[in-house]
């Protein structure tokens, strides 16, 4: 996925003069063709991340799309008061691109997961949040991102499902429906986590929606999705830290009662390396964790 | 280095200067209430004075033209003195001076750049406007508009936020020849700046002049000084804060 980021930003940089790419070090090698065709729009500040998202802003105070990319841990977490005041406090809009996510390099251990990214940024007003689950879907956010002029970020993984979903921004897909008036959830998956999800909901009765944009949440697609359903139970399962959409959940179902489970990355550490696949299961997001998961907390899912 | 808060009549704008800082100091009792200012609530007053007054080209009509000057205040805290030049050079109605810090009003005791015109960035944490510099100065390069200047106003204190550090380095090793900081020093860094404030950033690259930061001839000259290839760093020096 971020080598497809890296390719769809150097064809912006051609197409739209307002784009510019932002840097401290990390993919700087991968744009080096790029930063030779447009040595003014690519910018490597080095490994200073508050500066990337100060130099972020101050493009954008010149009218520049700004484009800023580090790992997760160092775009979001690290600079996180210049991501609250050098942008959304100073009024200009911005693209932030992550790459790593919540446990893409478990060898890499603690340092580069960012699990608490998206959690973070729903502490700030007006960002939009796009998780896409296919390098082509990583395309269509990302372009969709470049053209506006708001807060966007981006969070790419390396995990990515099989086939890309035709995705539109802003809006939850379809991609089971359960039972009609059957008695099972509605389970949100956000992003890299559909393949897991429909494997773990095989046979079941649920509706599985995917999200790839997960701000504003898609409060419209979600209650569309309960009106037909036999009960109110949502579940939402994230590829970081578990919860972070429940809030969203609820407020989109205020004027009713319902239950929600939020399934995604554990708030404890977990202190092995390994790979991600044995990371995904020690958060119990594998496709089997997540089928005992639901099934256990939504008995009528069986059918 | 001796200090003095009474400039020598040099020139032609040595006495204009002083009618335009009783104005000032009159416009700045409007929000505080106070006829006479302290020197720490005045620090950065001669030096945005004289950049307003005779460095900086913008004024209220080209204040959203995409040549203009940018001027960010960093060190927003006490923004008396900065409201006081804008009312003074018009960017501001006089008359709101005195709803400084109320519910309504456009005046905080931080500056906030979508409630006041002209005002470029709004600040209060310290160590954001010489990065939110390097990006400006960054993307008027990028489009092609080579002559406006960017000036960042920073405290010494200030300097303490490892922010400026990513800043000067970066700034100096890019060679932002648009890019300009003056350092108001009143010595009120905790654990000062070993070697002197200016060697900071002459060490990353930057051209630097220090200068008595009450002195509106030696402010003018350092203002103005050729620094060709490199961006450009004033330390003006001000009474001791304590």
């Amino acid at each position: 996925m971020r080598d497809r980021f890296i390719s769809t930003a150097s064809a912006l940089l051609d197409e739209d003069p307002r784009v510019a790419v932002v840097l401290a070090d990390i993919s700087a090698a991968s744009f080096g063709a790029a930063a030779e065709a447009h040595p003014d729009r690519v910018v490597n500040v080095g490994i200073r991340e508050q500066l990337l998202v100060s130099v972020t802003g101050g493009l954008a105070l010149t009218g520049i799309r700004p484009i800023a990319h580090t790992f997760g841990s160092f775009l979001v977490e690290r600079p996180f008061e210049q991501v609250k005041l050098d942008l959304g406090h100073q009024g200009v809009g911005a693209v932030l691109v992550s790459a790593l996510g919540s446990y893409d390099w478990p060898a890499g251990g603690r340092t580069h997961m960012s699990p608490g990214d998206v959690a973070l940024l729903d502490t700030l007003p007006g960002w939009t949040v796009h998780v896409p689950g296919h390098p082509d879907e990583a395309e269509v956010l990302l372009r969709d991102a470049a053209a506006g002029d708001g807060l966007v970020y981006v969070r790419l993984s390396a995990q990515s499902n099989a086939v890309a979903r035709p995705v539109v921004p802003g809006r939850f897909l379809t991609v089971r429906e359960g039972v009609p008036g059957g008695g099972g959830p509605v389970v949100v998956a956000v992003g890299p986590v559909l393949d897991d999800v429909l494997a773990a909901t095989e046979g079941l009765d649920a509706t599985v929606l995917y999200a790839t944009t997960v701000r504003p949440f898609d409060a419209v697609t979600l209650r569309a999705a309960l009106a037909g359903r036999g009960s109110a139970d949502v579940v939402v399962v994230e590829p970081y830290l578990a919860g972070t959409s429940v809030p969203f959940v609820t407020e989109a179902l205020s004027d009713r009662a319902h239950r929600v489970l939020g399934l995604g990355v554990s708030r404890e550490e977990v202190r092995h390396y390994g790979t991600m696949a044995e990371h995904i299961a020690a958060h119990g997001l594998d496709a089997r964790s997540l089928r005992q998961r639901i099934t256990d907390w939504a008995p009528k899912t069986r059918r | 280095m001796t200090l003095t808060t009474e400039n020598p009549v040099r020139d032609r704008h040595a006495l204009r200067d002083s009618h335009d800082l009783d104005h000032l100091h009159g416009l700045m009792s409007l929000m505080t209430g106070a006829e006479k200012h302290g020197p720490a609530a005045s620090s950065t007053l001669d030096a945005l004075w004289v950049l307003y007054d005779r460095v900086l080209r913008v004024a209220p009509e080209t204040a959203a033209d995409q040549g203009r000057d940018r001027f960010l205040l960093s060190k927003g805290h006490g923004p008396m003195a900065y409201y006081a030049v804008l009312a003074a050079k018009g960017f501001l109605d006089p008359a709101l001076l005195d709803t400084f810090g109320q519910y309504d009003s456009v005046l905080g005791h931080h500056p906030d750049r979508t409630l006041v015109p002209g005002v470029e960035i709004g600040s209060g944490s310290l160590g954001h406007g010489l990065p939110l510099g390097v990006g400006t100065a960054l993307g008027l390069r990028a489009q092609g508009l080579l002559d406006p200047a960017v000036w960042v106003l920073i405290g010494d204190a200030e300097l303490d936020e490892g922010s400026n550090h990513e800043a000067i380095a970066y700034a100096g090793a890019a060679g932002l020849d648009r890019l300009h900081t003056v350092v108001i020093d009143n010595q009120s860094a905790t654990h000062g700046w070993y070697g002197g404030i200016a060697s900071h950033f002459a060490t990353a690259g930057w051209s630097t002049t220090t200068v008595d930061g009450r002195d509106h001839d030696a402010l003018y000259a350092a203002f103005t000084a050729p620094h060709p290839g490199r961006p450009h760093a004033v330390v003006a020096v001000v009474e001791p804060k304590n």
